[in-house]
């Protein structure tokens, strides 16, 4: 939003305050799990839309990614003999980086189609990953992996994941932030416009298509190992799920694609929900009316998500006087920062 | 004079339809030429040639003596090649300024131009100043979606002029733009090229082309039919042949 910096960062330094403090407020078990949960798909939507949203490159198979994460994370723990425990959480980083690994060489055949094509792609990869964790070995196929199970307390238990998640929030907002006042995500928002007038521009699209892609896939794949080792469980069908890849794109959406907190909000808003009804109805699929009536409301009330809507009507609050007129020249500090 | 950007015999198939023939064409350094011919006669193929958007089926493509035949339109435009298109493109969504800003060559890594702001203040500086020199300051902070017709072929020029290139190739700058703009135009085009800018323009408009081109080539049907001075090119026989021919006779 443009906001003038003191109000962001008293906005930031609230979030995070109550970020922190959430946990201890509502200290039921039954919120803090739906708050760990929640915190994994607002990492999820938020490193997914520096990507799609930045690039508009819409991938539906950030599973993958998710998937080897959750795998590797519980494949090292077990093989390395790691002792549940607070020792399992330093995997987390390396699940991020299998995942971008594997996002190299999947995001290099992707990316080599456009619009449609490049959708197929990435959901045709989820199904295949999915396909080899039901057949490989070392998988365990259709009965899954368990990671070892830490001998907290419940009241803990949660508390610590949602901690550690919460670190890795924080560190996903960093980076998408970092990314959108760079020279690179300029580049990637040149991309969504006109991908072949970038390229006459000089901007090395294949390049930078890539690396955001691998890019966004890291977090993904470090949420992917945190969930396995909070669920102390993973199966194929959960680890690759399409409804992930739908959950992300449409909490991202439905925020504002491509606005810096706008999936944040959408994942915060949807998988509580989600997690909510869960819990309140037994695991039902109901909620998948739900995300679909939602989806229908923002699309025909506030099409670009909601972020952007609301940017709109303040701006447009804001502007009493008629906005100055297109010849007007000068105004150059302001232009400068106006920008910024 | 030397030639700065070349063509030589270059051919172009689309699957059975043979676009250009045989192409020859020769920018002298610090010249303005122009490139004319009906419609259809490969104008733009020949500049998507010569910048990487297409790959000739034969022939070779040189900048300073050195084949571009193969590069990418990265490449190119790394190289000193910018080039405008015939329907005008902008990132739309993107302000004037941030525009300006996706051009700017700083050879820089992978991980500085993540960690950087966009724009150095500099940067910004000097994209003001082309904004100005083309008379868009006023606007650096609108999306380029609100720019008028003219307003968004000048700013796909001043693009450009961030990155310095060496040639500039204008495909129909002039084409739905109103008078005045045309104007201001030719002499933007004029004064760069005074700098030591090289130009070569596709244009319909033999008004401008008349005026401002120190040689024009015409093109017919995929090949090159001749090169010489305006007063050439508008004398020879074979030309109104051409036009006469084709349609937008009364362009000349
Ligand atoms: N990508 C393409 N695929 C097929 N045919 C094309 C393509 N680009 C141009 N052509 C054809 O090549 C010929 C030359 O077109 P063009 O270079 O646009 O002409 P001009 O710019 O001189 O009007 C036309 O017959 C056009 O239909
Ligand atoms: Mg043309």
């Amino acid at each position: 939003m443009r906001l003038r910096p003191p109000a962001r960062a008293l906005l930031v330094a609230t979030a995070v305050a109550i970020l922190g403090v959430f946990p201890l407020i509502f200290s039921s078990p039954t919120s803090t799990s739906i708050a760990v949960f929640t915190l994994i798909f607002m990492v999820a939507a938020c490193a997914w839309n520096m990507f799609a949203g930045s690039s508009g490159y819409i991938a539906l198979g950030h599973a993958v990614y998710f998937g080897c994460g959750a795998y590797t994370l519980t494949l090292l723990a077990n093989h390395l003999g790691f002792a549940a425990g607070w020792g399992v959480f330093a995997l987390v980083p390396v699940a991020g980086i299998v995942a971008g690994l594997i996002a190299v060489p999947t995001g290099l055949i992707a990316l080599r189609a456009r619009r449609h094509t490049f959708v197929v792609i990435t959901i045709a990869f989820m199904f295949i990953f999915q396909l080899a964790a039901f057949n490989l070995g070392f998988t365990g196929g259709s009965s899954g992996l368990q990671p070892p199970t830490p001998l907290w307390s419940v009241d803990t238990y949660n508390l610590n994941f949602y901690y550690v998640t919460a670190v890795v929030l924080l560190a996903t907002f960093v980076l998408t932030w970092l990314v959108r006042r760079s020279r690179f995500g300029l580049q990637l928002l040149s991309i969504r416009d006109d991908e072949e007038r970038a390229r006459g521009l000089g901007v090395r699209v294949a390049r930078v298509k890539l690396s955001a892609f691998v890019l966004s896939a890291i977090p993904v794949g470090m949420v992917g190992g945190i969930y396995a080792y909070f669920l102390g469980q993973i199966f194929p069908q959960f680890a690759f799920d399409p409804l992930f890849d739908l959950s992300i794109a449409l909490m991202a959406f439905i925020g504002g694609l491509g606005t810096l907190v706008g999936p944040l909000l959408g994942a915060l808003v949807l998988e509580s929900l989600q997690q909510y009804f869960t819990v309140q109805y037994g695991s039902s699929q109901a909620y998948l009316i739900i995300y679909g009536a939602l989806f229908l409301v923002v699309v025909l009330l506030l099409p670009r998500g909601v972020i952007p809507s609301l940017e709109e009507l303040i701006s447009r609050a804001r502007a009493e006087p008629p906005e100055q007129g297109p010849e007007e020249p000068g105004r150059t500090a302001d232009t400068i920062e106006a920008v910024r | 004079m030397s030639a700065l950007i070349e063509a030589e015999g270059v051919g172009k198939a689309f699957g059975g339809l043979q676009a250009l023939t045989d192409c020859s064409l020769s920018v002298a350094e610090g010249s303005v030429s122009g490139l004319i011919g009906p419609n259809g006669s490969g104008k733009t193929t020949l500049f998507n040639l010569m910048t990487g958007y297409e790959r000739a089926s034969r022939g070779e493509i040189r900048l300073g003596g050195e084949s571009i035949t193969r590069a990418t339109p990265e490449r190119v435009f790394a190289l000193g090649v910018g080039r405008t298109f015939q329907i005008t493109r902008l990132f739309f969504r993107l302000t004037v300024l941030e525009n300006m800003l996706v051009a700017t060559q700083r050879h820089e890594g992978w991980l500085r131009s993540v960690l950087r702001v966009a724009g150095s203040a500099a940067e910004r500086v000097r994209a003001l100043e082309l904004l100005e020199f083309v008379g868009l300051s006023g606007l650096a902070a609108r999306p380029a979606g609100e720019l008028s017709y003219g307003q968004r072929k000048l700013l796909e020029l001043a693009t450009l002029l961030v990155a310095d290139p060496a040639v500039l190739l204008l495909d129909e700058p002039t084409a739905g733009v109103n008078p005045t703009l045309i104007n201001q135009l030719t002499e933007r085009i004029r004064e760069l090229n005074r700098a030591g800018k090289t130009f070569l323009v596709v244009e319909h408009n033999m008004e401008f082309v008349m005026g401002l081109c120190h040689q024009v080539t015409v093109l017919h049907q995929g090949r090159t039919l001749l090169t010489g001075t305006p007063e050439q090119v508008r004398a020879d026989p074979a030309v109104l042949d051409a036009y006469l021919g084709g349609a937008d006779d009364d362009d000349l």
